[in-house]
This record gives structure tokens, C-alpha cells and sequence, in this order.
């Protein structure tokens, strides 16, 4: 089952203002012990231990992700070089990219607009298939888990149809549908509603009995248990369903409009893989990373808002 | 109300329980028989696996028994219900409410409903009893506070509170003040100790001190060691009221009760760690 945790995509770096702190409490201790000249030696000498740690700690904040990034960068050169500059450098793509970034919003008919368009567009796809998936999948997720006898009704559906890749389901979707951009969200709307009705299922089933217990003493009706009770307890497993949820629609998108066409990320990038443009290939690749990071790091920002940690104290 | 309701107002009959486990069926209780008056203050001891939070979940309504009977006030125990008002363990506050919004929950579903014989009432009328049951256990002031935000006397104060708001006819309580240190401890004692007085609430609490069953209750409960656990032995505890922890300490009295529930816990009931 997919577990509620939740991992902030900078979480591996330490951030910097929490080393600065002991720093401050030790120059304020060093005010007060003035008058104990041994003692003050010594604070200070921690003082300038402290203060040397911190730009040490603040170097190793920065440096390795400079030196990953790096590492990237020089690699991506070296296959340049000995491909013979038929996969373009780091310096020519840049060039390129800030020519792109520079009029991003541009339409010069339909099968030819700027990045900018391109993205919004298939964020607006995301937005719609993922939007009608929380619809159905978070309600469906609360009765499963609520109620067993709906969950041994729907576990091995959910079992089934969960390994198909979404993709697919894109012919279906062209069939019912007859049209690339309801297929598309169609594609979503199927590979986001998994993740929903599994974590939400999943919470409902981890609230702690002493909550559901409570609920019966009390003798709360079933719409005071969802609200007051079962909302809030599963909001965080629920909120890592859309955040799982999100991260695969960006994933699939990018291949469904390969094949769907018209305007949008993945479009953009097969079809200049067709006018042979290897830079705005590589463009549209650095472009969908940093999105999918936004996103990501969005939702676990949100999803830790509405986390209880005295849940379980 | 009858004199025989007064003196049988729950009561245990026969009772016996069963878990399925893994292993087989697990005989927790067998043979359980206890009468409760109305207005008694019973403690159920025991070693713990013992079985006396799965008496207190019978008498709750939280399980039901395999076999035997439970009545209060001469109706079967079919489930739970605010009329049997828990104070767990654990406090069990909902953490995404103020204390005051955990109170009231319990306080609207009681009186904000209508009931036979008795009106929904108003908004104001709930806030109001939300704020007295409060007032009673002297957390007026922590009313907006998050349970995170309080200590853990605190909440299972808020706990108290909750389960008297709803002016039940019986306070259950597992082991409310387990969790808590020793000093905190006795000021919940004593202050449950003045609301029981001040309420005339009857309440069975699980409690594995000893000291705590001698000074709070009437009627001792004591359990033997599980599996298949039951009644060893009841004592009437004739201590009078309102008791004091500080004069009672050189009471022989006290020290007689004190000395009879060790007696029973230690010499006769000391096998517990070859079952654990």
C-alpha cells in the first residue's frame, strides 16, 4: 500500500537558519559571563567554532547540489563533444533558451505557439483530469474505507485496473470521447485517480480507534464522524494521494500529448523532434523538470500545513 | 426511581468473553457477575491482561459479550451511548479542535438534538454548558487551546470535562490518570474526588494503583489473572466522605483496606509475569 509520508524535495538540505541560532544564543550567554574570565576564553573560543561550523554547514548546504548540477552540465558537454555536436552543448542551448523564454507567450497558428502556451496548456489538461479524478476518487476512497463491505466490493478492481498504464486507456478515450483533448484529460483523469482513492481509503482505515470510539460514545451521526472526525484524520494520507496523484499526470501528460497532439508540453517536444530542433527538445526537458518540481514541492508544502503532529501524542 | 434500581443500577450478569485470535479462540473473561448502585464509586483492579478495560468496554457498549448479559438501569446494554460517558485512557481529544469544540461536540449531540421529554436547546444554552463543564474542571482559561498546546494533565482534564458535559448516568473511566505523573495525579484525584461529591455520578474506574482505588472508591473490584479472568474478590471500602489523602495516609482503616487490596494483588494474584 502507498504509505503517507511526506518528503519535501529539499529536504536533504539542511536549511541554514537553524545553525545560525545557537550562534546567536551563545554571543548573548558570552554578555552575561563577562565578568568570569576563564569562562569567557572558552565561550569564546566556541564562538568562533560556532561561527566557523556555520559557514561550513552553509558551504555544505551549497556546494553539493552546485556540484551536482555541475556534474550534469559536464557530462551533457562531454556526450556533445564526442557525438560530434549532434546533440547540441550546455552554451548553445542557453542561447537558445533565453531566445524561447524571451517571447514565451507567441501564436503563430496552432501547431506553432510559444512555450509558455504550451505548458499552460497542458497544466490546464492536468488541472481538468485531476480536478474530475479528486471528484470521483476522493468521495470513492471515503466509502471504501469507511465501509468494508465496499472495500472487498471494489479492493480487486482497484487491484486490477491500478498496473495498466494510462496510456492504455487513450484509445478508449479517443473512441468515447472522439477527440485528442478529452482523451488526453481522459488519460489523467485515470492515472490520478488511483493514488486518491488508495490513500484515502487507506487513512480512513488508519484513523485511530480511539477517534472512531469517541464517535460512538458520543454517538455522532455519520455526517458530524466525516467532518468532525474522518476529514481531518485523513486530510494528510489524502493530501499525499493528490500530491502522488499530481506527480504522475505530469509524468503521463507529456506522453499522451505526444500522441494526441495539438498544443501543449509533450506536443512541443515531438514536434520538434519531427523539425529535428535537438536544442528545444532539451528545452521542453529542463521546462517539464522544473514544473513537475514546482508542483511537487506546492503540494508538500500544502500537505504539511494541514498535518496534526500531536496526532498521535 | 426504585429502591431495587437504586442498588442494582447496572449489572453484569453472567458474563463472558471471547477474542479470535490467530491462535485460537482467547478467553479474556468467563463468569463475570457485579452489581453497580446508583451513585457508587466502584474501582476494577488487576494485574494488567486481566481484563478490566475489557469489562469497562462491555459495560460501555464498545464490545459486546459472547455470552452473559449487561443491564443498566434494567435495559440491556446494546451499544454505546453518551448515558455511559467514557474517559479513555489516552485522553482521546481530537487534535484539529479547541478544547471547547471537543466539549461541545459531545454537549450538541446530547442536548442539541431533541430528546424525548426534553426540547433541542438552543446555541447559547450549549455554549453554556460547553463553558460550566469547563469551569468544573478548571480549564476555563484553556478553552481556545489546541490539545497539542496543553499539558497532559490538561487534556485528560478536557477528557473529564467532556464526559461530564454530557450528564451522564455513568462516568466510565480506563485508567484516566495512568499517563500522568505522580503529582498531577493526586490533584485530578482530588479534584474528581469534589465533582463526584458535588455530581453524585456513579463511575467505575480501571485503575492499577492501589492507593488511587482505596482513596476514591466504595466498592473495590478485584480481578484475578487472565486468561479467563474474573471477579477474585469485591471490598466495600466504608471510608467516610469527603476523604482526605493527608488524614487518611495513618488511618488504620485505610491502611486495612490498603493492605487487604495488596494482599489480594501480590500474594495470592502474583503469577502475572509468568503469563506475560
Amino acid at each position: 500500500m502507498v504509505s503517507a509520508v511526506f518528503h519535501t524535495p529539499l529536504e536533504g538540505a539542511p536549511a541554514p537558519q537553524p545553525a545560525a541560532t545557537p550562534r546567536h544564543k551563545n554571543s548573548n550567554s558570552i554578555a552575561v559571563s563577562a565578568s568570569q574570565k576563564s569562562a569567557e576564553g572558552q565561550k569564546h573560543m566556541k564562538y568562533k567554532n560556532t561561527l566557523r561550523w556555520d559557514w561550513r554547514e552553509l558551504a555544505l548546504t551549497v556546494v553539493p547540489p552546485l556540484l551536482g548540477l555541475g556534474l550534469l552540465v559536464g557530462l551533457w558537454a562531454l556526450v556533445s563533444i564526442s557525438t560530434g555536436a549532434s546533440i547540441p552543448g550546455p552554451v548553445e542551448t542557453w542561447g537558445q533558451a533565453v531566445q524561447v523564454f524571451s517571447d514565451p507567450f507567441y501564436r503563430n497558428g496552432p501547431n506553432d505557439q510559444g512555450v509558455g502556451w504550451n505548458v499552460l496548456m497542458s497544466l490546464q489538461r492536468v488541472a481538468v483530469g485531476f480536478g474530475l479524478a479528486a471528484l470521483v476518487g476522493i468521495p470513492a476512497g471515503f466509502a471504501i474505507g469507511r465501509f468494508t463491505f465496499l472495500g472487498r466490493m471494489f479492493n480487486p478492481l482497484i487491484s486490477l485496473l491500478r498496473p495498466v498504464s494510462p496510456l492504455a486507456w487513450l484509445p478508449i478515450g479517443l473512441l468515447v470521447f472522439k477527440g485528442a483533448n478529452p482523451a488526453a484529460i481522459w488519460t489523467i483523469f485515470i492515472c490520478s485517480i488511483w493514488p486518491m482513492v488508495i490513500n484515502t481509503a487507506v487513512g480512513v482505515q488508519r484513523v485511530p480507534q480511539d477517534y472512531m470510539n469517541v464517535a460512538r460514545v458520543l454517538n455522532l451521526s455519520e455526517w458530524k464522524i466525516l467532518t468532525k472526525i474522518l476529514f481531518p484524520a485523513v486530510l494528510p494520507y489524502m493530501l499525499t494521494g493528490v500530491r502522488l496523484a499530481v506527480g504522475t499526470a505530469w509524468l503521463v501528460i507529456v506522453a499522451a500529448e505526444m500522441l494526441t497532439g495539438g498544443v501543449g508540453i509533450g506536443f512541443w517536444l515531438w514536434d520538434e523532434w519531427n523539425n529535428l530542433n535537438v536544442m528545444n527538445i532539451i528545452i521542453a526537458i529542463v521546462v517539464i523538470g522544473v514544473v513537475g518540481l514546482v508542483l511537487e514541492f506546492a503540494l508538500v508544502k500544502l500537505a504539511s500545513a494541514f498535518t496534526f503532529d500531536e496526532v498521535k501524542s | 426511581m426504585s429502591d431495587a434500581l437504586t442498588t442494582k443500577f447496572i449489572e453484569v450478569q453472567n458474563v463472558e468473553q471471547t477474542f479470535k485470535t490467530q491462535k485460537g479462540p482467547f478467553t479474556a473473561l468467563q463468569n463475570v457477575n457485579l452489581t453497580i448502585a446508583k451513585g457508587e464509586f466502584v474501582a476494577l483492579i488487576g494485574h494488567s491482561g486481566c481484563g478490566k478495560s475489557t469489562l469497562l468496554n462491555l459495560i460501555a457498549g464498545l464490545t459486546t459479550p459472547t455470552q452473559g448479559v449487561l443491564l443498566c438501569a434494567n435495559r440491556e446494554i446494546a451499544g454505546p451511548g453518551p448515558e455511559r460517558a467514557v474517559v479513555f485512557q489516552n485522553h482521546s481529544l481530537l487534535p484539529w479542535l479547541t478544547c471547547f469544540e471537543n466539549v461541545y461536540l459531545g454537549v450538541e449531540r446530547v442536548f442539541g438534538t431533541r430528546n424525548p421529554g426534553a426540547p433541542a436547546e438552543t446555541k447559547a444554552q450549549l455554549k453554556e454548558r460547553t463553558d460550566a463543564a469547563l469551569a468544573l474542571v478548571g480549564l476555563s482559561h484553556a478553552a481556545q487551546k489546541r490539545p497539542g498546546e496543553i499539558s497532559g494533565g490538561m487534556k485528560q482534564r478536557v477528557g473529564i470535562a467532556r464526559a461530564l458535559a454530557m450528564e451522564p448516568k455513568v462516568l466510565l473511566m480506563d485508567e484516566p490518570f495512568g499517563a500522568l505523573d505522580a503529582l498531577t495525579r493526586a490533584k485530578l484525584q482530588d479534584e474528581l474526588l469534589e465533582i463526584v461529591a458535588r455530581t453524585h455520578s456513579t463511575v467505575v474506574m480501571v485503575t492499577h494503583d492501589v492507593d488511587e482505588a482505596v482513596l476514591l472508591s466504595d466498592k473495590i473490584v478485584m480481578m484475578t489473572n487472565g486468561p479467563a479472568a474474573t471477579i477474585g474478590e469485591v471490598l466495600h471500602v466504608d471510608l467516610p466522605r469527603p476523604r482526605n489523602r493527608v488524614a487518611l495516609a495513618d488511618n488504620p482503616a485505610y491502611l486495612g483496606y490498603r493492605k487487604a487490596v495488596i494482599d489480594f494483588l501480590y500474594t495470592r494474584q502474583a503469577h502475572v509475569e509468568k503469563a506475560a
